[in-house]
């Protein structure tokens, strides 16, 4: 019988190598995830001349609203990173503030860009147009699912910390979210650069 | 911007918890990440260079919060050893490269075959 009896230290220690092993393979997914976006950005880097007499980028992009997106993204790539040095700091509602100002920054860029797509529709540049619009609608509109998605993360794990406090394993996902939340602002920055700036210069 | 962290780091022996990052660290990093989206805006929204000089300062920029982003927020110079995280990394960068660059140099030749 001695051999099942396992001191708490050895069992966090246990715990910890588990949660360590399971954000090694988080990163897998992101390294995944960004071979999934450098194919989306070759199609659009190949097709963003075909516009198939249909409006280019330069027509049709609204300077103010991708900068104001720009923006609300960074900012909030840094506020999740607060939110993880008030876990480290093991206070809990700071952790939480900071988590509810990343998701409303978030949420807020997402506004935009869905207000962005719904007037590009209106003025008749759909995702059929052309080749171009096809290739533009499909990479940000995955970047823009990607955020949405981080977004229910994010408020799932808020209930989660309210349920279960500060502990190994919530720690490991609110550290995933925010590697999540970070790359996901890496690449905005190419779409800011590549489909943005490089579209209206 | 890593070296420093990173010997100072491995002295402390791996049981001890990896602090990442402080609110120093990460405020630097906004404030790079800051500069280094205003300096393109700058540049293409005044006309301040010529085409390709442009081109080159949205690419240099981009690049550069991308390594700010991975070493000030992501901290990728962190953590136990072997960092496999890196080496996917690196992986996944070179592949990536392959598909951008292979697929605009061989439809470059699309005028030729039409």
């Amino acid at each position: 019988m001695q051999q099942h009896i396992v001191s708490p230290e050895v069992h966090e220690h246990h715990t910890q190598e588990q949660e360590s092993l399971k954000t090694a393979g988080f990163w897998l997914f992101l390294v995944s995830d960004t071979l999934l976006f450098g194919t989306l950005f070759a199609t659009y880097v190949v097709l963003v001349g075909h516009t198939n007499g249909g409006p280019s980028g330069k027509e049709l992009f609204e300077i103010p609203g991708f900068v104001a997106s720009t923006f609300l993204l960074l900012t909030s790539s840094f506020t999740s990173g607060l939110a993880v040095l008030q876990m480290q700091a093991k206070k809990l509602s700071g952790m939480i503030f900071w988590l509810i100002m990343t998701l409303l920054l978030g949420a807020a860029f997402l506004y935009l860009e869905v207000t962005e797509f719904v007037n590009l529709v209106h003025e008749g540049a759909n995702i059929g147009t052309s080749a171009f619009l096809s290739a533009f609608f499909t990479l940000v509109g995955t970047h823009g699912i990607h955020v949405t998605v981080g977004i229910f993360w994010c408020i799932g794990l808020i209930f989660q910390l309210r349920k279960h406090g500060i502990t190994t394993v919530t720690k490991r996902k609110i550290s995933n979210f925010s590697l999540y939340w970070h790359f996901l602002d890496v690449i905005w920055i190419f779409l800011f650069s590549v489909v943005y700036l490089m579209g209206v210069m | 911007m890593s070296p420093h962290s990173d010997s100072h780091g491995h002295g402390h022996g791996h049981h001890e918890e990896h602090n990442h990052g402080s609110l120093k660290s990460y405020t630097i990093g906004f404030i790079i990440s800051i500069i280094l989206t205003v300096i393109p805006m700058l540049v293409v929204f005044n006309g301040l260079m010529s085409r390709t000089g442009t081109l080159l300062v949205i690419l240099v920029t981009a690049i550069l919060q991308l390594l700010v982003q991975l070493f000030f927020f992501m901290h990728i110079n962190e953590g136990e050893k072997p960092r496999y995280n890196v080496m996917a990394l690196v992986l996944g960068f070179v592949i990536v490269i392959t598909i951008v660059a292979g697929s605009v140099w061989i439809m470059s030749f699309n005028s030729v075959v039409q």
